[in-house]
């Protein structure tokens, strides 16, 4: 019977009933210090080692502070010591502060080539679906879970429902994988894809970068789905060819890799068509990802929402960012511009904002960074002379981690700064309490940087 | 974790949307590298601002996609630390459902109109082994898992659970693992 890449992976992983083994199992300081206190309670081991990679990121400064114990905020600092403390007691691998190969963890696991099609890989961080765009099934898991896995290399979980969205046709000009992405949370909702796993197909997703393809799956659980992925093919092979930890045996690889996408006539439970040619670049209005619009649009208005408590909910997000409804998107200034994240930090994100900066600068009313995901993409982007294109635009060119995405290092919006940023969440507070966040991709994000305000990136010049 | 059979009490109301975890648990709680003390800063920045009053209620009642965004578990951890031992909502995300159960804090699906009731009655009482949920006179049931409700009604350490099938992990690590990565020899 011809089966989805999901069903594939999935059946392949159950060890017995609602238990799947985990090939990979990523790990970062801050969901992590319980699930090994834990473990010593208990006094549980590490039972893969092998299958484990520890790195910091969410607390990391970008500042080029080169080991742990120069973190100047002492919280940071200390959690940051105890991953490294509870991975040398634990033999974990680490990449730790100071690391040639520190980076963000969904950065780095693709950079690194251990991320691999038909894994099943975990991380106690929701955007670990990143992974997913390699045919992986890849998922955030708890700090419960962290330890679950830790312990016995399996997660206890029940078969998600599998949906598809095809996208067909093509993107126009100025249109990228993080508008595909947003637009698609844009219409179907924060929740609509709640309790499946997604995966991304047809033309318009086949002809995406792997490292496009890693921005649309990395936001699939904004849309309420655990896991995104994508069918391996030569974009993935070719990525990943070369890579430290891909098989040494690389034909063999190929051939099993070949197996791992949906099989024609495969069903799924729900399917869903876009037409790639109806997405323009796309802004967040709100505090939620799905409020989102097009860059020619406006501000909504909540009385154009159908229920009460979307009305109500409109209205306090416009409360909150300090929008009226009915402002033209491409007048909204700014007074950041956030340029990182595991969803667009990687060599492509950077050379598409740096096209778009080279020569130019950014306006005076605004303060603009650009952070790598990892300290590889930084020597990368700087072999390319891209941090000289970022820094004589008057960017600020950073070290690498998560920086101004959460708001656990230095780098934080002040109450009611403006910003725009190529990172995930516009939630209340997320970049910092009271930061007001649009969604954009890189290259929206530059040309905001450079104006000041909100651009539509295909008829700027 | 602590068994959880019934809760019944008053029920403090939260009546908005897309609740995320970002609220609940704001990042600068995050950096603790402790399971417990997290109470205190449940909806901090909410809360500090005047937006939002919560008494420390048996029951927690919010809107829809309650949970969503990051998996950080201390959301959970700051909701029971709080005081509360459950929460109902229309929806919930599903790590966030997930982190829940680990925890033995009782989440509970009702419909938008049910949820209403629960925060016009004031008052309810869950009873986990019946699946049901009694406010203002009436009685809604809810679904939940089996497997789940059982783990929660015996207070279960799912870890202790899985490592009764040792033998299976090592059946499948001997004959069925898939080649992959080894990280220690990176």
């Amino acid at each position: 019977m011809p089966k989805t890449m999901f069903e594939k992976i999935w059946e392949g992983h159950q060890v017995r009933r609602d238990l799947i083994y985990v090939d990979m199992h990523l790990v970062h300081e801050v969901t992590s210090p319980q699930a090994f206190d834990g473990l010593r309670l208990a006094g549980r081991t590490v039972r893969r080692p092998d299958k484990t990679l520890a790195t910091a990121d969410h607390n990391v400064p970008t500042d080029g502070t080169p080991v742990a114990r120069l973190i100047a905020d002492p919280l940071s600092r200390q959690q940051v010591e105890t991953l490294e403390r509870n991975c040398a007691e634990f033999d974990i691998p680490i990449y730790s502060i100071g690391s040639e190969h520190q980076g963000i963890v969904h950065v780095i696991g693709p950079e690194l080539g251990v991320t691999q099609p038909g894994m099943t890989i975990v991380c106690g961080d929701s955007h670990t679906s990143t992974h997913g765009a390699f045919g992986a099934l890849a998922f955030g898991i708890g700090t419960s879970e962290v330890e679950h896995v830790l312990a016995t290399q399996t997660l206890v979980q029940r078969k998600p429902r599998s949906m598809r969205i095809w996208y067909s046709g093509e993107l126009g000009y100025g249109v990228t994988a993080k508008d595909v992405i947003l637009a698609t949370i844009g219409r179907l909702g924060t929740s609509g894809c709640a309790g499946y796993a997604v995966e991304y197909a047809g033309p318009v997703i086949e002809r995406l970068s792997m490292e496009s393809r890693m921005t649309v799956c990395n936001m699939t659980i904004e849309g309420g789905a655990r896991a995104g992925m994508v069918a391996p093919d030569d974009t993935t092979f070719a990525y990943m060819e070369g890579r430290p930890a891909v098989p040494k045996d690389w034909e063999r690889a190929l051939d099993r890799w070949r197996s791992v996408p949906t099989d024609d006539g495969a069903t799924f439970d729900r399917q869903l068509k876009f037409d790639g040619a109806d997405i323009a670049p796309m802004v967040t209005w709100g505090t939620t990802p799905g409020m989102v619009v097009d860059v020619t649009s406006t501000v909504p208005s909540p009385d154009s929402f159908e229920s009460p408590a979307d009305r109500e909910t409109a209205e306090r997000a416009l409360a909150y960012m300090g929008l009226e409804a009915g402002t033209p998107i491409a007048g909204i200034a700014l007074d950041r511009v956030f340029i990182g994240s595991c969803t667009n930090s990687r060599i492509e994100d950077l050379r598409a904002a740096a096209r778009v900066a080279d020569g130019r600068r950014v306006a005076g009313t605004v303060r603009a960074m650009v952070v790598p995901g990892s300290n590889q993409v930084k020597v990368q982007a700087e072999a390319e002379g891209l941090d000289r294109v970022f820094t004589a635009a008057g960017f600020e060119w950073r070290s690498a981690g998560c920086s101004m995405c959460l708001g656990m290092n230095p780098d934080i919006l002040a109450p009611k700064e403006r910003c725009a940023s190529t990172s995930n969440r516009n939630f209340e507070g997320r970049q910092g309490v009271g930061g007001r966040t649009h969604l954009v991709s890189p290259e929206m994000a530059a040309a905001a940087a450079i104006e000041g305000h909100f651009v539509d990136i295909r008829t700027w010049s | 974790m602590n068994p959880v059979k019934i809760v019944s009490g008053k029920v403090s109301v939260l009546d908005r949307a897309d609740v995320d975890t970002d609220q609940i648990m704001p990042k600068q709680f995050l950096k603790r590298i402790e399971r417990t003390g997290y109470g205190e800063f449940l909806f901090y920045d909410w809360v500090r601002n005047g937006e939002v009053t919560l008494e420390a209620n048996p029951i927690l009642a919010a809107g829809r996609n309650f949970g969503c965004g990051s998996s950080r578990e201390h959301a959970v951890w700051g909701i029971q630390q709080f005081g509360f031992q459950a929460v109902i909502a229309p929806s919930f995300s599903d790590i966030f459902y997930g982190n829940c159960t680990k925890n033995g804090l009782l989440p509970v699906r009702l419909t938008e109109d049910d949820v209403r009731g629960v925060m016009q009655a004031g008052e309810a009482t869950i009873d986990l082994e019946a699946q049901t949920v009694t406010f203002g006179g009436r009685t809604a049931r809810f679904e939940i898992d089996a497997d789940v409700r059982h783990s929660l009604l015996n207070g279960l350490d799912e870890i202790a659970v899985t490592l009764q099938y040792a033998a299976d992990i090592d059946s499948y690590e001997r004959e069925r693992m898939q080649p992959g990565p080894a990280t220690t020899s990176l």
